[in-house]
């Protein structure tokens, strides 16, 4: 869940990572064994348990195995030894060995099983996160600074701890929260951004530019020309998106690049249509008459005379193309076609909906996506019609 | 009638050239695919026969030998050994089409525990057109009041609204809205079924309510996000009759405003408005895939959804060429509609 549900009256646990560096350490030497701790305070003032912890560590060190010991000091003043285990021996002289400790671990479970006698009511010590965190009298959270301390034995002098860190999972992370891989969402749809405004303004300007020169030239040459070129978009207007677009991403590719040209393929039949009927209007105006009577090339014309009349209708146009051609990409992510080496909307809804988030109400992992494919949608769209509404004097009449 | 009948047989024509053109790209783009499928699939028939059989061999060369030779022979006899382009393969494929033999799925079966491609697309496709004809009636009848009523009051309060909306709508992916409808009304307030497919037995005598209780929640989504740009199209249509000239003569007449609406301006703007109904229902029918599949409404959208996760090319491929299909039928349909409503357009 996203950390600003704790303003609405909330008090759930934020994830809490912490390093080397946030550690207090201390090393003593005693006997010829040097003992290492690293300490990790931290104050824990939420209403409800951290949903789990982890805690990492990694040393180098030689024949000798060293030993590691953690305890949690408890504002209460209890002192639980929740683990306590020697590392694997080493392979070879020095040798680095990195392990992460998870709350499930059943060390954990069975040194904590020892200190159910503190409890006065039923305690559950495979569930560590909710015995170390919890009042001993009732089921509660017992509010208050914690210390989690590393204790590293070592039993060389050449034996170094290398790191440690510790991990409280917590039920908020981030602005938008993480899904049920806890990935940060606030990634994916920060990566999503250019991906979708690729895809869109590609499209859409490809598309739209193909469509406006290919009416032109059909409005402009006429006869058999328009004819043929006409019946070629007839067919194009026949064709169901949607089902050829899964054609075409199962059999050819799903690269963003090839998903780009696929939709404009199907993009740019509307503004031929519209292109030509204008350049059959301007067409006939006395200027283009008068160019061609210069003798001025078709080609000259059509690029020259025509097409810059048209171009405020272009701009506008391409931003109102550019939600469909977003909306498309998303929906064909959506059905889990998209470009797998890179994060969409489309595909963070994917995922959400093929993990069931609507029935477990993961709220945040549905909501934030398609927002931000709406909202980039509008934008464009009211660029648009503001385009078009000075571009097309009668339409702002109306 | 002579000249609708030429329209007629001119438009047709256009159907079949589009459903031609449309077969040969599919075929294009699938061709080499289908091909490595059926070589495939003979190769394990033919190793599968041989395990079977009860021919005893010297040793591994020979039997692999013998099983080369079936594979060829095998190969000949569907015609596999010509690629997909050649002249006798390509009518093969054309007319299989044609009377919609669309070969054997991979995983996926029809209900009744059918393999066969055509069977399990006909037994989904019912409820597809269901839904959908049903959400396009209900959409057009909205859309016509609600857009011929924010004419009547152009630049009101409730005109400005109504274009709000469709403005909003047109930019929401349908299937996120269906997501959180399913979110909302399945799982926060238990109102409607989550899942779209009904649990009582198609022979149960209450399965008709059922499938309509379970439709419910689609055929609001799909609604809920349409009707907006439909109201937005008829608006336009009708504010620009409004101003012409003849219905200023009516008004003169004393004809009472609300027939002047009904009857004179939302006639003459039918034509324009029918062509945008193709529009909209080639982009329902394009949506009719992701709905369905965020619903789980057995048709053909949801079908496409297993499909594409199961990789079951062959009904992917029956797929496109149904939907391909209906959606050219719909299209020439709204096509001669417009030629009723519009006699304008027969001549030219």
């Amino acid at each position: 869940m996203p950390v600003w549900v704790n303003m609405l009256g909330l008090n759930l646990p934020e994830h809490l990572i912490m390093t080397a560096k946030d550690a207090d350490k201390t090393s003593l030497l005693e006997g010829g064994v040097r003992i290492e701790s690293h300490s990790y305070n931290f104050n824990f003032n939420y209403d409800s348990y951290p949903s789990d912890f982890m805690i990492m560590y990694s040393a180098r060190y030689g024949a000798i195995q060293p030993a590691v010991q953690i305890d949690v000091l408890r504002p209460d003043g209890n002192e639980f030894q929740i683990y306590f285990a020697s590392l694997p021996p080493s392979q070879n002289e020095s040798n680095e060995f990195s392990a992460r400790i998870f709350s499930t671990d059943r060390l954990i479970a069975d040194s904590l099983a020892g200190y159910s006698s503190l409890f006065t009511y039923r305690v559950d010590p495979t569930s560590p996160q909710a015995m170390i965190f919890s009042h001993t009298d009732e089921n509660k959270v017992l509010k208050g600074t914690y210390v989690i301390r590393n204790t590293f034995y070592l039993f060389d002098p050449r034996d170094t701890v290398v790191d440690s860190g510790v991990i409280l999972g917590g039920k908020v992370y981030g602005i938008i929260g993480t899904d049920d891989l806890r990935r940060d969402l606030a990634v994916g749809l920060l990566w999503g951004a250019p991906v979708a405004l690729f895809i869109g303004l590609t499209v859409s300007g490809a598309a739209v530019s193909i469509g406006l020169i290919y009416g032109v030239v059909a409005g402009y040459k006429g006869n058999r020309t328009d004819e043929g070129l006409m019946r070629i978009n007839d067919v194009f207007y026949s064709l169901p998106t949607l089902p050829l677009l899964v054609i075409l991403s199962v059999t050819i590719g799903r690269s963003i690049f090839l998903i780009t040209g696929f939709l404009v393929i199907f993009g740019w039949v509307g503004m031929a249509k519209i292109s030509r009927s204008l350049a059959l209007q301007i067409k006939s105006l006395q200027y283009i008459e008068a160019a061609r009577l210069m003798g001025q090339s078709d080609t000259r014309i059509i690029f020259k005379h025509i097409i810059p009349q048209l171009l405020p209708l272009t701009f506008a146009s391409i931003a109102i193309a550019v939600p469909g051609a977003i909306l498309g990409e998303a929906a064909l992510s959506f059905l889990g076609l998209g470009d797998p080496s890179i994060p969409t909307w489309g595909q963070i809804l994917h995922d959400a909906h093929s993990a069931g988030a609507m029935s477990r109400g993961l709220w945040w992992w549905i909501v934030p996506p398609g927002m931000m494919i709406a909202i980039t949608g509008l934008a464009f769209v009211l660029i648009g019609n503001a385009l078009d509404s000075i571009v097309n004097v009668r339409a702002r009449r109306m | 009638m002579g000249d609708f009948g030429r329209f007629l047989v001119k438009r047709s024509l256009n159907m079949v050239i589009v459903l031609l053109s449309t077969l040969i790209l599919t075929m294009a783009l699938v061709g080499p695919t289908m091909d490595k499928i059926l070589l495939d699939a003979t190769r394990a028939s033919v190793v599968e026969e041989t395990n079977n059989s009860d021919i005893n061999f010297q040793n591994t060369e020979e039997r692999q030998n013998y099983i080369d030779q079936r594979i060829d022979l095998q190969i000949k006899a569907i015609g596999l050994d010509e690629p997909w382009y050649s002249p006798k393969r390509f009518t093969n494929t054309v007319l299989k089409v044609m009377v919609l033999d669309l070969g054997r799925s991979n995983y996926l079966t029809s209900e009744s525990g059918s393999a066969n491609v055509r069977d399990i697309i006909l037994e989904k496709m019912p409820k597809t057109i269901l839904l959908f004809t049903t959400s396009t009636l209900i959409i057009t009848v909205i859309g016509l009041y609600l857009g011929a009523f924010a004419a009547n009051r152009a630049g009101s309060f409730w005109d400005k609204i109504n274009s709000a909306s469709a403005v909003f709508s047109s930019s929401f992916p349908t299937w996120w809205v269906g997501m959180l409808m399913i979110f909302a009304f399945a799982f926060t307030y238990h109102i409607f079924p989550a899942r779209a497919t009904p649990l009582t037995a198609p022979s149960d005598p209450g399965y008709a309510l059922d499938l309509l209780y379970h439709m419910m929640l689609p055929l609001i989504t799909i609604v809920l996000v349409s009707f907006g740009s439909w109201a937005y199209i008829v608006r336009y249509f009708v504010v620009g009759i409004l101003g012409e000239d003849y219905i200023i003569a009516k008004r003169a007449a004393g004809i009472p405003q609300k027939k002047i609406l009904y009857s004179h301006a939302l006639k003459n703007a039918a034509p324009p408005i029918i062509t945008v109904v193709a529009l909209s229902l080639a982009s329902s029918f394009g949506g009719a895939i992701t709905v369905e599949a965020v619903f789980g409404w057995p048709g053909m959208g949801s079908l496409y959804y297993e499909a594409i996760g199961f990789m079951d090319i062959p009904v992917i491929i029956g797929l496109t060429y149904v939907s391909t299909l209906i959606f050219i039928f719909t299209v020439f349909l709204t096509d001669i509609l417009y030629a009723y409503f519009d006699p304008r357009v027969k001549i030219a």
